[in-house]
């Protein structure tokens, strides 16, 4: 095994960052948009009183937290160009890419959860506020823009970033569709250099930094912000 | 103005409302008042059509409560109504509470509802509040903000649901105050209060519900000087010596 060579890190961090940290941020901010955008949609159906609509958000959520992700990674690669052809009318697989593919599979696996963070925080918001909003001839759809989701997303906002820390380190599980994201820059670096130990150590501190400054993040947060009832 | 005539409303088979028939003419204040749980709130809520209910009929101004092709939003719109608990919406201002319904539901310019929002808190007597978030105000000011808000959409009618009785006791004038001279001016008013005060003050007639009827539906004096029913009597005795 011999010494540790931690040379290899300067040598490489700014490929892993450039390369591998954008690619990491920047699906997890898509995903998190995303996710919540659509998380929202399936919490407000879940709500719903059409029972057709919530037993289908249901239906959704329980069948993504049903599975695991790494599945559901792979399903999506091999399904998404089928998928898209089929949408498109084109007679071949259409290509997606790794980044694409992997936008689109953590968007749609974290919107089941986020649905069930939303859907705690419409029901935090207090039933008067409805009747209020109603009464004073607001549609649903306005009682719920300019009422419901925003004090319901204030509310959550925590718990929203809990869990898109989780998004953040479930991110690298795109090595399964040999994506370059930031544990996938390091491995290929580790590989080539045969410095395995250094440059996964290096790794796991850095998700460490990141992942606990955000939860600092979180904690302070949930102190500032009173939760409205 | 407001006409009901045999509303009944159950709750799976439980019936929280029977028959109930009024009328409550323009200008008139109509003081509901009755045990908890005798369907005094599930009663003014069906008059905006916050509540179905399966039987009977309830107009507002001619327009149907009940029919299904009824605008509700609309006819919401413009009858105002104040809540025990407030609700004001704690995420906007004061202003923003009153601009809200103006712009969003009656399109007007935010200009003119700010105008009249400012006014509408001049006269509650609470102009220099405007940028505050409600949660900073006490419960006597936040109900005076939702009696401006309620007002700001120029309502025909006004429904009041226990407006006074989440509120610390040094704090139940200052609401009443509004009230009485907003039924002074001529306001159409249906009040769900145990404030007889109030009650003897400007009500027309006192309405007196038990058990999801209306047992005794009586002009003021006839009312406060010798309710016919045994229960209405039973009810003011205890509610007025103590």
């Amino acid at each position: 095994m011999g010494s540790f060579d931690f040379n290899v890190i300067e040598r490489s961090w700014v490929y892993l960052f450039r390369e591998g940290m954008v690619f990491t941020l920047t699906l997890t901010g898509l995903a998190m948009t995303g996710g919540i955008i659509f998380g929202t949609v399936l919490a407000l159906m879940r709500l719903s009183s059409v029972k057709a609509l919530s037993r289908l958000a249901g239906a959704y959520v329980n069948l993504m937290r049903a599975l695991p992700l790494v599945l559901v990674i792979f399903w999506f690669f091999f399904l998404v160009p089928y998928i898209g052809a089929w949408v498109t009318g084109a007679d071949r697989p259409i290509s997606v890419g790794a980044f694409w593919s992997a936008v689109i599979t953590f968007t749609m696996f974290e919107a089941a959860y986020y649905c069930e963070i939303m859907r705690a925080g419409i029901q935090s918001v207090a039933r008067g506020q409805v009747s209020a909003a109603y009464a004073m001839g607001l549609n649903y759809w306005q009682t719920m823009g300019y009422i419901v989701l925003p004090q319901a997303f204030r509310n959550m906002i925590p718990l929203l970033l809990t869990q898109t820390i989780v998004l953040f380190q479930d991110t690298s599980l795109v090595y399964v569709i040999s994506a370059t994201d930031f544990l996938g820059a390091a491995a290929k670096v580790a590989n080539r250099d045969y410095r395995l130990v250094e440059m996964y150590t290096f790794v796991a501190v850095v998700y460490f930094l990141i992942s606990s400054a955000l939860s600092m993040l979180v904690r302070r947060l949930q102190d500032r912000i009173a939760v409205f009832r | 103005m407001i006409s009901l005539k045999d509303v009944s409303k159950w709750y799976g088979s439980f019936q929280v409302l029977a028959d109930c028939s009024t009328e409550v003419a323009k200008g008139e204040v109509v003081v509901i008042c009755g045990p908890s749980g005798s369907g005094k709130s599930t009663l003014i809520k069906c008059v905006n059509g916050l509540e179905p209910f399966e039987k009977g009929e309830i107009r507002v101004d001619g327009i149907s409560v009940g029919d299904a092709k009824t605008d509700l939003p609309k006819l919401r719109s413009r009858v105002g109504m104040v809540f025990q608990h407030f609700e004001l919406f704690p995420h906007m201002t004061v202003a923003q509470n009153l601009r809200l319904g103006q712009m969003k539901v009656l399109g007007r310019e935010e200009s003119e509802a700010n105008e009249k929002s400012l006014k509408l808190l001049e006269r509650v007597g609470l102009l220099a509040h405007k940028d505050k978030f409600p949660g900073n105000l006490s419960g006597g000011q936040q109900q005076r903000v939702a009696i401006a808000r309620a007002l700001s959409m120029d309502p025909i009618a006004m429904l009041f649901d226990e407006p006074t009785s989440a509120l610390d006791p040094e704090m139940i004038n200052e609401v009443l105050d509004v009230m009485v001279e907003l039924a002074r001016e001529g306001m159409t008013m249906m009040v769900i209060t145990h404030e007889m005060g109030f009650a003897h003050k400007v009500a027309h007639r006192v309405i007196f519900m038990d058990g999801g009827r209306i047992v005794e539906d009586a002009p003021k004096d006839a009312f406060f000087g010798k309710p016919r029913s045994e229960r209405a009597q039973v009810f003011l005795s205890k509610i007025l010596h103590h």
